[in-house]
This record gives C-alpha cells, sequence and structure tokens, in this order.
C-alpha cells in the first residue's frame, strides 16, 4: 500500500495536486490541511465579479464537498500546520503530530504590507483570501472613494471592477508605467489609457506616505508630494511574500520561494513543494530561479508531483502563462521576458486586439495578448516546441502563425 | 431542473439533474464529472471544460470570438459540435441534453 500524502495548504496547487493523485490512480492515503475555514476556493474571481457582487460565493467553491469524499480525500479545515520534522516524517497539527510519506507544501503567498498598515484604522485592506474579498465586497457597498496602492493586476483589476459599479478610484504606482514588472511599456499604455478612460484616475510616479482618519474609520491617504486625497477605503496590493516559515523550520533551503528541482522535490527527498511558495530553475527563464504566482504554474506543478509521487517522475517544462481580466479587456502572457532584447507589435492596437512578441535576437520568448486569445494560445505552441516566428512574420497579422506549428 | 446526460470519453453515463441559470461546466463540476477539469474556473482561459454537442441543441447561446479561438487549441480533436462548458448557460430547454466529454483536456 503506498504510504500517506500529507498536502499543506488548500489553494490551487494543493487540490489540483488532489484531483492529479487520484487521476493517477495513487492508493494511497491523501489529507489536505486548510488554515481557511473554507473549503478551497477559487481565487482570480476575489478581484473581479466577486467584489462587486457580481459573483456569488456559490460559485467559488473548486471541487462540491462530496468531491473529496468520493475520491477519499481527507480535508482539514482550520488546520494550520505549525512544524515539521523531516527526520521522522511528521508534521504538526494542533500539537498532534501527523505521519506521512511525503509531504507538499503548497502554503502560497501573503500580500506585502506597508509600514503604516499595522495600526490602520478600519477601511484599510489587502487581497488575498475569501475572508478579505467578503470585507472589500461588503465595504465598496457603501463607498464613494477608494484608494488602491498599486497598479499590478490585482490592484487594476480590483480597480476597474469598483469603478464600473460606480466607485471614484484612485490608483497610486510608484514605477512610471502600470504593471511594469510583467508587460511590455506598450501593453502598460494601453491599460493606462483604458483604464483612465474608464474613469479611474491613475497617478504614476506617486506613493501614499499615511492616512487620513476619522473615529477609527480612514478617511483619506496623505500622498508623498504633501497633498491629501478624500478616501473611505483604502486596498493595498503591492505584491505578495512566498510562505517558507514551515520550510525553513524544518531546514530546508528557502530563497524567494522553497527551493525545488525539475520534479518540484525540496533537498529533502520526501518533501515537495508547488505554486507559489515555490522557487524553480525555469527553462523559459534562461534557467534561473523564479517563483511564479499563477494558476498554470499551480496547477502544472501539482502535476508534476503526483506524477513522482505515483512513481512515474516525469520534469516540469510547461510554458508559463498568465491572465488578467480588467474592466472589459483580457490580458493573456505566454512564455518569459526577462531576457528580452526587443519586441515586435502585432494586430490592431487602435480597435484594442494586440499582441507584443518578445524576442532575444531571433529567438521568441514571450507574448503579451490584448484581447487576442488567438495569438496567446498560438504562442504557448511556439515556446513550447521552441518555435520563432520571423520578426517580419510575428509583425504581419496577415500571416497565419498557426502554420509553423 | 433539467436532466443532462454527461457521456465519459470511456462511455460511462453520469445523469444529473442540472440547474439552470449556471454554466454546463459548473453543473458538472457540482456533479463530479470527471471529463471536465475547468482549471482557470471559468474564464475562458484554459480551454480544459472542452466538450461535445449535438449541433442543433436547442438553447445554446452563440459562441463568442473567444471560444472559437480557445477550441483551436483543445487537447482532444475539435469536431463540429465542440464548445467550452464554461461558456454555456444551462437552460430549461436544455432537458435531455447528451454531452460527450473528450478522453484528454490538457
Amino acid at each position: 500500500m503506498p504510504g500517506p500524502v500529507l498536502i499543506v495548504g488548500g489553494g490551487q496547487a494543493g487540490v489540483q495536486l488532489c484531483m492529479a493523485l487520484r487521476r493517477e490512480k495513487y492508493q494511497g492515503a491523501i489529507s489536505l490541511y486548510c488554515e481557511e475555514p473554507e473549503y478551497p476556493y477559487h481565487r482570480p474571481p476575489l478581484s473581479k465579479s466577486y467584489v462587486t457582487g457580481a459573483t456569488d460565493d456559490d460559485k467559488l467553491p473548486m471541487r462540491p464537498e462530496s468531491f473529496y469524499e468520493k475520491n477519499a480525500i481527507d480535508v482539514y479545515l482550520n488546520a494550520p500546520v505549525t512544524s515539521v520534522d523531516i527526520h521522522r516524517s511528521e508534521a504538526s497539527v494542533g500539537g498532534t503530530a501527523v505521519g506521512y510519506s511525503s509531504l507538499v507544501l503548497a502554503t502560497g503567498a501573503r500580500p506585502r504590507r506597508l509600514d503604516w498598515q499595522n495600526d490602520a484604522p478600519a477601511g484599510v485592506f489587502s487581497l488575498r483570501d475569501l475572508s478579505d474579498a467578503r470585507q472589500i465586497r461588503a465595504g465598496l457597498q457603501n463607498c464613494k472613494s477608494l484608494v488602491v496602492i498599486g497598479a499590478g493586476f490585482i490592484g487594476l483589476e480590483l480597480a476597474a471592477a469598483a469603478c464600473a459599479a460606480g466607485v471614484q478610484v484612485t490608483v497610486f504606482e510608484m514605477a512610471d508605467r502600470v504593471m511594469g514588472r510583467a508587460v511590455a511599456p506598450t501593453i502598460s499604455t494601453f491599460f493606462e489609457a483604458t483604464h483612465r478612460a474608464a474613469g479611474v484616475d491613475i497617478r504614476l510616479g506617486a506613493s501614499v506616505s499615511g492616512l487620513e482618519h476619522s473615529d477609527g474609520q480612514v478617511s483619506g491617504v496623505q500622498c508623498a508630494d504633501g497633498t491629501t486625497l478624500a478616501a473611505d477605503m483604502v486596498v493595498v496590493g503591492i505584491g505578495v511574500t512566498p510562505n517558507v516559515e514551515l520550510a525553513e523550520q524544518a531546514g530546508i533551503s528557502c530563497d524567494n520561494g522553497i527551493l525545488v528541482d525539475e520534479h518540484c522535490r525540496t533537498e529533502a527527498s520526501s518533501v515537495f513543494a508547488c505554486g507559489d511558495c515555490a522557487a524553480h530553475r525555469n527553462r523559459f527563464a534562461g534557467g534561473r530561479s523564479v517563483r511564479l504566482e499563477s494558476i498554470q504554474n499551480a496547477t502544472d506543478q501539482a502535476r508534476t508531483i503526483a506524477a513522482s509521487i505515483a512513481g512515474e517522475p516525469k520534469p516540469y517544462t510547461a510554458v508559463p502563462w498568465f491572465w488578467s481580466d480588467q474592466g472589459s479587456h483580457k490580458l493573456q502572457m505566454a512564455g518569459l521576458a526577462f531576457d528580452a532584447d526587443s519586441y515586435i507589435e502585432r494586430g490592431d492596437r487602435e480597435g484594442g486586439r494586440f499582441s507584443i512578441f518578445h524576442y532575444r535576437g531571433d529567438k521568441l520568448l514571450a507574448v503579451d495578448s490584448v484581447n487576442e486569445s488567438r495569438d496567446h494560445m498560438v504562442a504557448r505552441k511556439l515556446i513550447e516546441a521552441a518555435i520563432s516566428p520571423g520578426q517580419d512574420q510575428a509583425g504581419d497579422p496577415g500571416f497565419d502563425l498557426k502554420s509553423l506549428i | 431542473m433539467p436532466k443532462i446526460t454527461f457521456v465519459e470519453a470511456d462511455g460511462t453515463e453520469i445523469v444529473v439533474e442540472a440547474r439552470s441559470g449556471i454554466s454546463l461546466m459548473e453543473n458538472a463540476i457540482a456533479n463530479n464529472v470527471d471529463g471536465i477539469e475547468a482549471e482557470c474556473g471559468g474564464s475562458c482561459m484554459c480551454a480544459t471544460c472542452h466538450c461535445y454537442l449535438a449541433d442543433d441543441q436547442a438553447g445554446l447561446s452563440v459562441m463568442q470570438d473567444d471560444e472559437d479561438e480557445m477550441l483551436g487549441f483543445v487537447a482532444s480533436e475539435r469536431k463540429p459540435g465542440s464548445r467550452l462548458s464554461c461558456q454555456i448557460t444551462v437552460t430549461d430547454d436544455m432537458d435531455g441534453m447528451q454531452v460527450h466529454l473528450p478522453a484528454e483536456q490538457n
């Protein structure tokens, strides 16, 4: 009988691992330990349709409770794992030692916080889990003016949703463009214009240095330029920190994430890590160690681990892809553009449907697509197969890129 | 409550009392139909909720460009009745519908 698998974390990676193990016909016991009081749920809607009430709670569960029962997966809610002893192959949950033959750390990440968030008045939020989203959703019902700090995916998704619901939204971004770490400047410019046209006040090169409040409730923000701005809600979206404490406590090496090999195995042979918390050498990033925060990465790394545990290991080689829905616009990214030295535009930017193809020399590294699912899907195939269209082909919308596959 | 039959690639039939007003994908997941993965949760991003419907199926919404484009890259063969189940809202007209599922979703 194969041994018990203990999974720490009920996010996308943890649930996908349960599914993949059973799909691989793994017969051993599977336990899923979740910190939150909820059965695992979809996170992507939390920064979009959920906060405005367009998506209800009953749409959020990733699988019905009967799924876990049917597949003999023991789910523990409100059950943080507090320590791991890799020599005894035991984890501690609420003071009880639980043995495992394979341990999977799918501990996720938590929002980075600003110094002044620690003693902030009511009305100041980060957005990561359902509890945050519920508070933001409730707050938005009576919110006239929202300040969003950080113009990354989460911040802009939330800004678009709140603006569409009639809230006055101001976004502060320290950098000189939106989503600066993730997309080409042309894409940043497009989304900046789009959000502004919808009525969002985007302030670039701007930051918030403190809060104004009355009666324990936030009433505005102090801007770094000395001005103040009224606000009855503030949401901070400035990125995340990987949850590596459990791995560190267990003596497993971490460096901006839990370090794993191509099978998502940590340096402890019975311990794996996947999803937002795991740092791996990615072949699409020139072999550098990266931590990818995406559904794709969580899903495919979980599958990689399931294959190893089920006895048929295969390395993690999936093409990274990401998406962000902002208002009515769909941004999709394939590949990793870290090493790009040039880019080519394809499509109709004026009409709001275009893609940016990132190259290093003649090699296609990544493609960012706006409202162009076809380019995105072709890009995933091209990058996976290491096929690089000529830059003249990429730039010519009349050329059928699919013909190269 | 329309009755919908999901037919897995191996021929297994799962008959469900479907809920109108939510997607076909959500109905499949709620009833533990294994042949639908729906990695992205219904955002029309992953093409892992592919299904085959009859061409003349009543009550179907018109396919949008997004769905059409994603269907060009499904893991199993695209056929004339191919749809992404996350893009189909179940209606009472669909009582008796058969939904065939492909062998591979990714």
